[in-house]
């Protein structure tokens, strides 16, 4: 039943996104000198969470893997939301 | 599927001569039986240090007053026996020993995905409990937290709370790593044929655990790190008195400990159901309903942490929220409950001494998980919060769970292991001993504790004397019964009878090959074409 499957990424593609990577670290820093008020912090979770989308795509092959195993990973962060959104209705109504 | 007949020379697992010798061949062994076996003589060792002290805690309770230890040493030896029986005995236990021995031979594997790692695993574990063995022996003195180590008590005593914090984050390491590893095996190591939808149902169970294991044991590590961290730089992250917030440390160690309760019990419903269908002799009922329930408790059981914290001054509206999910996760549990029974309905049923336990693992959990409702509910809580109630309903769920369905599996599986048998007669009075004991020793505790009685207290009113005297005896008798119990079994793996390959008549995959198994468990790679339980 093994799925042995591999799949290699061309460098070129890999090294775009490295360079997209850079390109949204630098973008975080320098959003700081503007004043976007309480949109900063939605601003840069939502770089983050880009930067690690395209790491578990490429870097970690996700892109290339199966059908359930990437419902599987979104699984987690869904998860990881929810643990989230119920920890904060107790924060939001004490 | 393989017959189990050898075509080449055939040469078990235990006599197999490897590139080691003597006990380095059990230290650096990565064959997955080994690692099982090696876990679970470190596992009944911490359970029978456990045990002891548990015992000694019912003699001291025997009386109001002190009887035969103070008041600190009190404290210190309840919080011993819960990290050693939930962190190194329970969370462990039947993953670890029976995960490791059957999941790659109950899917048609060789191994483990990654046989190196487990056998890392295993170096982690045995790390982290000297490191937790060593928190008692420092000099200031063992940790008087209890299991839960709740701030902000655990960041101002004066006692080895972080050598006793830092051997959890340690074993933490153990459990995520053999989770990883359970996850890639059943993945991409089944046999030939062998779909999801059937796939024996312990490995299921064990698939559910491991993604527990995966994501929840990083929440309790990182929480750790940040009460060691408050005790050695005063950060403020629950200390109130440094703008911390002490509910925040609750919040993140159930988040953990909640799921938790599901990898010690979750495995546990993985043997039951295994045995069920064997001493039956009858296909199991509703295969898929199982399969699905044991990813429904793993799913749902992240998200009932808060009924821990009822009386923690949570909002209200997180109250009643964990309420309702409470009582959500009790329905696949009890899916689980009644495709077990339906499966005996009109069985051939054997009571053999695997059958008994697992028996007695349905009746507990029954007593458990209904007490676990009373609690679940907001109101009840309440009342019984921090009671002796919670003890009951949480060691018949523990004990009463997986500790039953541990005997269960070691009285299933010991011919499979060891090639032996091991003497039925006395296996049965030694589960009778067992089963009276455990209900005297908990039982009166559910009485008492809604009479009023508090957890983890040292002294009491003289008009809980009577139960508590009934505890205590309860105690001595549990304790005789597993003496007996594992006397029987170690006599059995040194002089039993021969066990052949299929003594219970079993359909699954490790009772088509050899007792004891081979290293490589097949001679060759088994074809499944029918579902894991088929009886005619």
């Amino acid at each position: 039943m093994a799925n042995n499957s591999s799949h290699t990424t061309e460098y070129v593609v890999l090294a775009r996104v490295l360079l997209l990577l850079m390109f949204l670290t630098i973008l975080t820093i320098s959003i700081t000198s503007y004043h976007l008020g309480a949109f900063t912090v939605a601003i840069t979770l939502l770089i983050a969470g880009t930067k690690g989308y395209l790491v578990l795509s490429y870097f970690m092959h996700l892109k290339y893997e199966s059908l359930l195993l990437r419902i599987l990973v979104g699984m987690v962060f869904v998860l990881f939301a929810l643990i989230i959104v119920i920890t904060f209705i107790d924060y939001a109504y004490r | 599927m393989s017959n189990g007949t050898s075509k080449i020379e055939y040469v078990s697992y235990l006599e197999h001569q490897g590139k080691y010798e003597g006990i380095f061949s059990w230290i650096f062994a990565t064959d997955h039986k080994r690692i099982g076996l090696l876990y679970m003589y470190a596992i009944i060792t911490f359970f029978f240090i456990g045990a002891i002290l548990g015992l000694l805690m019912k003699i001291e309770l025997i009386a109001p007053g002190e009887t035969i230890m103070k008041p600190q040493v009190y404290n210190g030896v309840f919080t011993l026996h819960g990290i050693l029986m939930i962190f190194m005995v329970v969370i462990p236990g039947l993953s670890a020993v029976f995960g490791n021995f059957f999941l790659p031979i109950l899917i048609g594997a060789k191994d483990v995905s990654f046989p190196k790692l487990n056998r890392f695993s295993w170096w982690i574990f045995i790390a982290g409990s000297i490191m937790a063995v060593a928190s008692q022996l420092m000099k200031d003195g063992p940790p008087d937290t209890g299991w839960t180590f709740y701030a902000p008590y655990s960041t101002s005593t004066g006692t080895n709370v972080i050598m006793a914090t830092a051997a959890a984050f340690v074993l933490g390491f153990s459990s995520i790593l053999t989770g990883l590893n359970f996850i890639v095996t059943i993945h991409q190591m089944r046999a030939p044929g062998m779909k999801f939808f059937n796939m024996p149902l312990f490995p299921w169970a064990l698939y559910a655990t491991a993604w527990i294991q995966l994501l929840a044991t990083p929440i309790i590590g990182i929480t750790l790190l940040m009460l060691i961290g408050e005790r050695l730089f005063a950060i403020g992250f629950f200390d109130p008195t440094l703008g911390g917030d002490p509910l925040l440390f609750q919040h993140l160690f159930w988040i953990y400990s909640h799921p938790a309760v599901y990898v010690m019990i979750l495995p546990a419903m993985g043997v039951i159901t295994e045995i069920i269908p064997t001493f039956c002799q009858k296909q199991i009922y509703g295969y898929k309903a199982i399969a699905i329930s044991s990813l429904a408790i793993a799913g749902v059981g992240f998200l009932v942490w808060g009924h821990h914290m009822y009386t923690s001054g949570m909002s209200e509206n997180a109250r009643w929220f964990f309420s309702l999910l409470t009582f959500i996760v009790a329905v696949p549990s009890a899916i689980k409950v009644f495709n077990w029974i339906s499966t005996m309905y009109k069985g051939s049923i054997d009571v053999k001494p695997p059958f008994l336990y697992a028996l007695s693992f349905i009746f507990l959990f029954i007593i458990g998980g209904t007490t676990g409702l009373l609690l679940g509910s907001v109101a009840t809580n309440v009342q019984v919060h921090d009671t002796s109630f919670v003890v009951a309903h949480f060691h018949y769920i523990v004990f009463g769970g997986m500790g039953f369905a541990f005997f269960a599996a070691i009285h299933y599986w010991f011919p499979k292991m060891y090639g032996k048998m091991y003497d039925y007669k006395r296996a049965n009075i030694a589960w009778g001993i067992i089963f009276l004991g455990f209900n005297l020793l908990y039982f009166p505790q559910f009485i008492i504790g809604i009479e009023g009685m508090p957890r983890r207290y040292f002294d009491y009113p003289i008009q809980f004397q009577t139960s508590q005297i009934i505890s205590s005896i309860g105690g001595f008798i549990l304790v005789s019964g597993l003496i007996l119990m594992v006397f029987n079994l170690i006599q059995g793996a040194r002089k039993g009878k021969l066990a052949p390959a299929n003594p219970w008549n079993g359909s699954t995959l490790e009772w088509q090959i050899p007792s004891p198994p081979s290293l490589e468990n097949f001679d060759e790679e088994p074809v499944i074409k029918k579902n894991p339980y088929y009886y005619k």
